[in-house]
């Protein structure tokens, strides 16, 4: 039997949200369905297809991270993002450490969430189309030594002791074609999972990037803000953002993802 | 009643003076009535002597009127109950009561008793042998007798009379009684003197023992007692006074440092549970709220997006949308305080912060007409800090100005650095003897640190003395009883090796000195006698001063009250009513606190803008450099 289709499933306790989401979404001409409940939720993912869920992490019964450890327990492989109005960024590193594509506190505006609609629906689509091997989704491979923060950016410890900083391939290939990039000013510090990034597109969205660690800004890649096509050409080397100091380093290393790992 | 320490105390003290003094007046009493009778015994002896030298010619003479004149007179004496002399055969021949002349005397009586006792007459007798106290008639008072056996003596049976043979040893028996009415008297009278002294003195001493008790022990315990039951009710701030300079008025000092230390405690408590119940309250508070944000901020955008062409409309709406951005980040400001995070520290400069401080209110500051004087530090050195939250510290502070001064101001912004003794900041981590035993103490800490382990010898006791870990500071633990200012030894707990430096004398008392040695870092010295309070640590003393960063924000507002002083820094104390939501000050004081630093407020009440007399001065203290070592 053929499972029915539909774009974004929003799980939130909070009528508001699903109704303010599920607008936003329409505007996108997406479908949208919805429940209350994790549990609720996982009759529905058994029932259709989802490209994209959306998961409020403070729930009754089974919060947000239950939901996303049951769904990789399924081997369920939609992409989540999350989202809480208790927006600290613990959730927001805990979120991204267990497999979140992406994080969203509350309250968010129309513009914010259209562009999270976007990323998300176009990572869903990557996704799909790596799975069935189309050719023409060509990633370039993040490099062996790198560490990555979920699949958005990633990381290179250099010898001096500094710490090179990136969007991943694949967040580019999420948000691609990058009209402007607008980055922090050096002297200012970087937090984990925090944004540190912002990507504007042709189509007036503005996509976050969220910082893979914690450090002072020390340069910044001024090459790349005149050329924002260094990004989708050179990614992991003429792309880098930002050169920092890290300050937590041995404590957010732990979260982070080898992307040695990849190959296999 | 025997609850009461005080009637223990008088209880036992009268129970050892009864038995003391009983004991006492009844040996006293015995011992002078034994005088007493020795003294009679001895004047009957010599009455009985005197008695027979009397008659001794007369009996020569074989005189027998003459011997009883003799007799009779000296039985005359009051004092004398009887003076008899029998012959060998127990026959009365002289008496001083006639009736009783030619009466024969049995051998077993009392009188006769001691010398016939075996059947056989003794020749010679002790004196004590020779005297017998007893009871003539029941009704009549004791009587002492005495009896002088008359030897033959060659004159006796050499005189004309033959009256006597050369043979017999013993003549008669010459038979002294003396009544001892008197002498019983006297000695009643001084049983009666003994025992009235005695009672008489345990009174007094009951009295003495109950006043002094009363004043020195049960007044104290009652003030102590009442105190405690004080402090237990929540009279935390409940002094104790005048309880003297014994061990009493000690312990009630010490009561009450430790109940200001009690009260400082629980002060500190009080409020870091605040902080932490405030923490769950804003966590709470911001979840519920930014969902109807949500809800408010999408429903406006849709209409704005709806409403392209109404631009009145879209003005009013644009006002929502901006105020509920507002409302989003106040709220994400609640969350950063809930979340009290830690500082992120880098080298910065404080100069630079408060340009960019002030360059956020710069616009207030415009519009309220207040003017900034920057007095900065051209050698303002770098600190360990995060930017970040120091310049939100700078802003609230900036804000706080503008709104006590109001129209019309300046605001001094002064930054400087200084350097302050090591003394009484830097702690000792590290202390060995000179066998390289640890003497730190983890299990007993002063002010929070480990404390510094020493054996002490002091007038006999053994103890341990625990030293303050901050260099020169004195909240020393001494376990034992401290006479201060004896000579004490003082050694390592493990080895018993000395601390003490024989060479060395403290420059103020003169007493011993002790040396310990810390790791690397030369060697701290102090008074052992611990009469002063006199400390040595040459190794950071020639480091030189610690270097602290300074900074003042002063205003010429309308000041603090001095009963609002002490409550700035406490979480939801404001004075700005529906204005302020009271986290600033609070805030700031946790995020000086997480830099190991202090700050501080003075303030003056001025009447602005008529008298510009008041204003309210921060000033903020941040370590330079390396903090770790550092309280």
């Amino acid at each position: 039997m053929m499972k029915s289709h539909c774009n974004i499933l929003i799980i939130d306790d909070e009528q508001v949200i699903i109704d303010s989401i599920s607008k936003i979404a329409s505007l996108e001409e997406l479908s949208v369905d919805s429940s209350l409940l994790g549990k609720d939720a996982f009759k529905k993912i058994s029932e259709k297809d989802f490209d994209l869920i959306i998961c409020d992490i403070m729930l009754p019964e089974m919060d947000g991270f239950q939901i996303i450890n049951e769904l990789a327990k399924r081997n369920i492989e939609t992409p989540v993002i999350m989202t809480t109005g208790y927006s600290t960024i613990e959730n927001a590193v805990k979120s991204l450490y267990l497999g979140a594509i992406d994080f969203i506190p509350k309250p968010f505006t129309i513009d914010e969430m259209i562009s999270l609609i976007h990323r998300g629906m176009r990572y869903s689509k990557l996704l799909a189309a790596k799975k069935k091997n189309v050719e023409s989704v060509l990633l370039v491979p993040c490099p062996a030594k790198y560490y990555r923060l979920g699949y958005s950016c990633w990381m290179n410890k250099e010898l001096d002791g500094s710490v090179l900083i990136g969007a991943t391939d694949f967040f580019i290939k999420t948000v691609e074609p990058v009209r402007q990039i607008e980055l922090l000013n050096h002297g200012e510090i970087l937090t984990q999972a925090s944004p540190c990034a912002k990507f504007r597109t042709d189509d007036e969205l503005a996509h976050p990037l969220y910082s893979v660690l914690s450090g002072n800004i020390i340069e910044r890649n001024e090459k790349v803000i005149e050329q924002p096509e260094l990004l989708e050409k050179d990614p992991y080397f003429d792309g880098w953002l930002y050169r920092i100091i890290p300050t937590e380093f041995d404590y957010e290393m732990k979260i982070l993802i080898p992307c040695s790992s990849d190959r296999s | 009643m025997f609850r009461k320490i005080g009637t223990k105390l008088i209880l036992v003290v009268s129970v050892t003076a009864v038995i003391i003094i009983g004991v006492f007046s009844y040996f006293n009493i015995e011992r002078q009535t034994e005088v007493l009778r020795a003294e009679v015994q001895r004047h009957a002896n010599q009455l009985s002597e005197s008695v027979k030298n009397a008659t001794r010619f007369a009996m020569l003479k074989n005189d027998r009127d003459y011997i009883q004149q003799i007799i009779d007179r000296i039985g005359k004496d009051p004092a004398i109950n009887d003076v008899k002399i029998m012959n060998k055969e127990g026959e009365i021949i002289y008496s001083s009561r006639p009736d009783n002349i030619g009466k024969m005397l049995d051998k077993q009586a009392q009188s006769c008793y001691a010398c016939h006792a075996a059947n056989r007459p003794l020749e010679k007798l002790s004196m004590k042998n020779r005297t017998r106290i007893f009871t003539a008639n029941p009704d009549s008072a004791q009587v002492l007798g005495i009896i002088n056996p008359i030897y033959n003596e060659p004159s006796c049976f050499e005189s004309d009379c033959h009256a006597h043979e050369p043979s017999a040893k013993v003549l008669g028996v010459l038979d002294v009684t003396i009544s001892l009415k008197d002498i019983e008297k006297q000695i009643q009278s001084n049983e009666i003197q003994g025992a009235v002294f005695a009672v008489v003195a345990i009174v007094a001493i009951g009295f003495i023992i109950g006043f002094f008790v009363k004043r020195y022990v049960d007044q104290p315990v009652k003030e102590l007692v009442n105190a405690t039951e004080q402090v237990a009710a929540g009279n935390i701030n409940y002094k104790i006074t005048n309880l003297g300079k014994d061990e009493l008025g000690k312990l009630g000092r010490s009561f009450n440092d430790m109940t200001k230390k009690l009260d400082e405690t629980s002060q500190q408590l009080y409020q870091s549970t605040k902080m932490a119940s405030l923490g769950q309250l804003a966590a709470g508070v911001a979840h519920e709220i930014n969902n109807p944000l949500t809800g408010v901020l999408t429903y406006s955008s849709f209409l704005l997006k709806r409403t392209k062409d109404n631009p009145q409309m879209q003005e009013d709406l644009n006002v929502i949308v901006r105020e509920t951005m507002r409302s989003r980040e106040i709220v994400k400001g609640l969350l950063d305080f809930a979340r009290q995070s830690v500082p992120k520290k880098s080298l910065c400069n404080l100069n630079e912060i408060l340009d960019r401080a002030i360059a956020v209110v710069s616009n207030q500051l415009k519009l309220n007409r207040i003017t900034i004087e920057r007095i900065n530090d051209p050698e303002l050195p770098e600190i360990t800090a995060d930017a970040n939250q120091i310049q939100q510290v700078f802003l609230n502070l900036f804000v706080n100005g503008i709104d006590a001064i109001g129209q019309d101001g300046k605001i001094t912004v002064r930054t400087s650095h200084t350097s302050l003794s090591p003394r009484g900041i830097t702690q000792i981590k590290n202390a060995v003897c000179g066998k390289t035993h640890s003497l730190i103490d983890p299990q007993h800490k002063i002010g929070g640190m480990p404390s510094i382990k020493m054996k002490i010898k002091s007038n006999g006791n053994e103890g341990f003395v625990h030293l303050d870990p901050v260099y020169g500071n004195h909240r020393h633990y001494f376990g034992i009883n401290l006479d201060k200012g004896s000579s004490n030894t003082l050694s390592c707990p493990t080895c018993d090796m000395s601390l003490i430096d024989k060479t060395a004398k403290c420059p103020e008392c003169g007493g011993p000195v002790y040396k310990i040695q810390v790791p690397n870092q030369g060697f701290i010295e102090g008074c052992a006698s611990f009469k002063d309070s006199w400390q040595r640590w040459g190794y950071v003393d020639a480091a030189g001063e610690k270097k602290f960063v300074e900074i003042d924000i002063a205003d010429n507002g309308c000041g603090i009250p001095a009963e609002n002083l002490s409550k700035i820094f406490e979480p939801f104390f404001s004075t700005k009513g529906q204005r302020g939501t009271g986290l600033g000050l609070s805030v700031i004081w946790g995020i000086i606190d997480n830099h190991n630093g202090v700050i501080s407020v003075q303030s003056e009440v001025g009447t602005p803008p008529a008298g510009k007399t008041g204003g309210t001065t921060f000033s903020i203290r941040l370590p330079q450099g390396n903090t770790k070592s550092f309280v």
